[in-house]
């Protein structure tokens, strides 16, 4: 079967960040907090996890004084993202015939 | 594992949340279109009235007192349909329990306003240059541009609404008899058009 179901984006909130990261250059950490609705502590150890498996890097700058943290999805991560939705939609496609 | 069909949902609408500005209100755009052609109504009493003929008053701009009455009833006009759909969009993002200011809506307002701006300064321009008779296009055809960028970043609808309004910018250029009547039509019909499509659509 084509496609390849990663573990890494078994947990819903590392599926999410990753799919924000797929269609957004760069997405920052009080962003990320609002759409997911999670604790800081929730959200920052699900990232060092994708972080971990070189899926996605971590931009730190400044916004005037206020410290950015800024997400950037990897080319690896890209692949491997594409890769889990390919098996997911040949998972489908299985079941449907 | 959860099913693939739900994981795929969840993939597509994160994808959307975070690119797209979903809270803009059909009610603003509705309220937009009446604003504009209430004000179109003053314009043309004020430069055609005695005269049905569309086109036949246009020398009459030139005018000072109506020049600085018809700016102040745009700068009015515009000032109330900004603030309507700003204060109607907060209200949607409230109710859907939604942040207001997201990279999504600033990536929105920066697309639609560039061109935007650039067209306001453009019919500054022609004031200046006293082409009177290609205002009320041009900010039909800037306004239009800016919403077909912006539509990549909100409701799908919003491109239909600047291809209309560019075609109309387009039509009044080359008619400028009938510049008044495409910006009425522009920004009067087609927002109210539009705006109950998505009020309909996504509102209620």
């Amino acid at each position: 079967m084509k496609g390849n179901y990663d573990k890494a984006f078994e947990n819903v909130i590392r599926l999410r960040i990753m799919s924000i990261l797929m269609v957004n250059e760069r997405y920052d950490f009080n962003s990320f907090k609002e759409i997911l609705d999670v604790t800081d502590g929730n959200l920052a150890s699900h990232l060092r996890n994708l972080e971990n498996a070189a899926y996605i890097t971590v931009e730190k700058t400044f916004s005037g004084r206020k410290p950015l943290t800024n997400y950037l999805a990897t080319k690896a991560g890209k692949k491997a993202f594409q890769a889990h939705l390919d098996f997911l939609e040949n998972l489908i496609n299985a079941n449907k015939t | 594992m959860r099913k693939p069909e739900q994981e795929l949902a969840e993939i597509k609408s994160m994808m959307e949340r975070s690119t797209r500005f979903l809270s803009l209100s059909g009610l603003a755009g509705i309220l937009a279109g009446i604003y504009a052609f209430a004000g179109a109504g003053i314009a043309w009493f004020w430069i055609y009235f005695p005269l049905t003929e569309y086109g036949a008053g246009s020398e009459v701009i030139t005018h000072a007192d109506l020049q600085t009455n018809l700016l102040v009833l745009a700068i009015i006009v515009l000032l109330l349909a900004i603030g309507t759909a700003y204060l109607l969009s907060q209200q949607k993002s409230k109710k859907n329990s939604d942040k207001f200011w997201t990279p999504a809506s600033k990536r929105f307002l920066l697309a639609l306003f560039i061109p935007v701006l650039a067209g306001g300064l453009f019919s500054f321009a022609l004031i200046h240059e006293s082409s009177y008779q290609l205002i009320a296009p041009a900010t039909l055809i800037f306004y239009g541009l800016g919403l077909i960028n912006a539509s990549h970043f909100t409701l799908g609808e919003i491109r239909n609404l600047g291809i209309g309004q560019l075609i109309l910018g387009l039509a009044g250029a080359f008619f400028p008899e009938f510049g008044l009547v495409c910006w009425a039509l522009g920004f009067g019909v087609l927002h109210v058009i539009y705006g109950s499509m998505m009020y309909y659509k996504y509102d209620r």
